[in-house]
């Protein structure tokens, strides 16, 4: 029963390392805008560290966005997609081993640089901690929710805007929690409610997108 | 080219691989199947049966619907009315075993380009318990690919490509095999020994459905041909 996850798991582990180039693209342009920024807005460290939680989540947001195009993209194009479908192992688990590979090469490291570029913006030390902890839970939402809409529109030959419009009204709550994490830490308040509120945004997506990502990639196989 | 031996046991009967089979009669029965798209019917009351040994060979122009029978055999795909019975049960209800029995290989060829043959055969046998003892070496020597073995798939010829995807034959134990248009993009030498595979297959109590506009140098294989029946609704 596991067979697929792990087939599926460190055969997309492989194929991340092998096209190390285009899974760098999203932590790439976070930190660009991100680096972006103070040159165009101001370099004032009083005003940067103002709007840094709500900078640092909304490009996190948008660098995810980015990359979850691609996630079934190339193996509906080869035929692999088709053969997943059609395995006598649960599609649901092979299509969480996607969404958990997908999570190491964008959520993860994005999630690692963000005290980094949090310097660059001049945050506020109070706000190191639990700008890692929202996105280290918050990226794994993102690519969770992502799926569902990636899946839907995997067959479609002009999907450009759709995804995001599907998608961005589920990111939303991730983005307000996140972003209000970093903020109320900042400026001294308790971090507890926010997080926890994104802690169990993962656990329902965990428990709904792999089967509604499995669903909709049969559904997109039909046509 | 290469010069390769086609291993003795394939072209003998009763030999020694996937014999695991061989005991169990399947029967596969396609009822009435039809399928309608976009008010067009690309085919109506294509009703086959199937049992252990029998070769379907499916024909027609391009366009008449060959990919979607096959796709509708695999269960990716519904049909508009029909049904598919797996051993005289309808496929709805024996889903997991019917896929467990059966081996697709579509027109595309199913191969991580970034990947080498040998890669991409340890993925298909990581999915594939019952995968028997050949190594992955073997298996691609068997294929012609000896020296190619980790040389990513985007760098292949078309055909080796196919021979790369065909490997699986090899590897599954599956008892049926859908292929659409298997020998595309392969050479002369590779149509002749696939020809032998798929022969040694359903020799072995095996039961093949295939498109191709070739004529197979198999004999006794069942026609099916879609060309009288595709008509627009």
């Amino acid at each position: 029963m596991g067979q697929g996850f792990v087939a599926i798991f460190r055969r997309d582990l492989l194929l991340a390392f092998r096209h190390r180039g285009e899974m760098a693209n999203p932590v790439i342009f976070f930190f660009i805008v991100v680096t972006l920024i103070p040159l165009g807005l101001t370099p004032e460290a009083s005003k940067l560290a103002e709007i840094a939680p709500g900078i640092l989540w909304v490009m996190a947001l948008l660098a995810s966005l980015l990359s979850v195009e691609g996630m079934f993209q190339s193996d509906y194009r080869d035929g692999t997609l088709e053969q997943m479908v059609i395995l006598p192992q649960p599609l649901y688990l092979m299509v969480l081993a996607k969404i958990l590979v997908h999570w190491l090469v964008t959520g993860l490291p994005l999630t690692l640089l963000a005290p980094v570029l949090g310097m660059m913006l001049s945050l506020p030390e109070a706000g190191y901690l639990p700008l890692v902890l929202s996105l280290f839970m918050g990226t794994a939402v993102l690519s969770l929710v992502g799926a569902i809409g990636a899946a839907l529109t995997v067959a479609l030959r002009k999907g450009g805007l759709l995804l995001p419009l599907i998608v961005m009204p589920l990111y939303m709550p991730v983005l307000i929690f996140g972003a209000s994490t970093v903020q109320r830490a900042v400026d001294g308040f308790s971090v507890a409610g926010p997080l926890a509120i994104i802690g169990a945004l993962l656990a329902f997506s965990l428990l709904v997108s792999p089967f509604a990502t499995a669903g909709a990639l049969k559904v997109s196989m039909q046509g | 080219m290469h010069l390769y031996h086609w291993p003795d046991y394939l072209l003998l009967p009763n030999t020694t691989i996937s014999s695991s089979f061989s005991q169990t009669l399947n029967t596969l029965e396609l009822s009435a199947l039809a399928f309608e798209w976009d008010d067009r019917l690309l085919f109506s009351d294509v009703s086959v049966s199937l049992k252990s040994g029998d070769i379907l060979q499916v024909e027609g122009p391009n366009g008449c619907g060959k990919t979607t029978l096959l796709r509708i055999i695999t269960t990716a795909l519904s049909a508009s009315s029909g049904q598919l019975l797996w051993q005289g049960k309808d496929i709805s209800r024996v889903r997991q075993d019917y896929l467990q029995n059966l081996l697709f290989l579509g027109h595309l060829p199913g191969l991580k380009q970034s990947l080498s043959p040998e890669e991409n055969l340890i993925w298909w046998r990581r999915l594939n318990s019952n995968s028997d003892s050949l190594s992955n070496s073997e298996v691609l020597a068997q294929m012609g690919l000896q020296g190619y073995e980790d040389v990513p798939c985007f760098n292949l010829s078309a055909g080796q490509q196919r021979r790369a995807a065909l490997a699986r034959l090899l590897i599954a134990e599956a008892p049926l095999w859908v292929l659409d248009e298997p020998f595309t993009a392969i050479d002369k030498q590779g149509v002749r020994e696939l020809e032998l595979l798929l022969a040694a297959h359903v020799e072995q109590g095996g039961m093949i459905i295939l498109s191709t506009h070739q004529d197979l140098g198999i004999k006794e294989i069942k026609r099916l041909s879609l060309s009288s029946l595709a008509e627009v609704a």
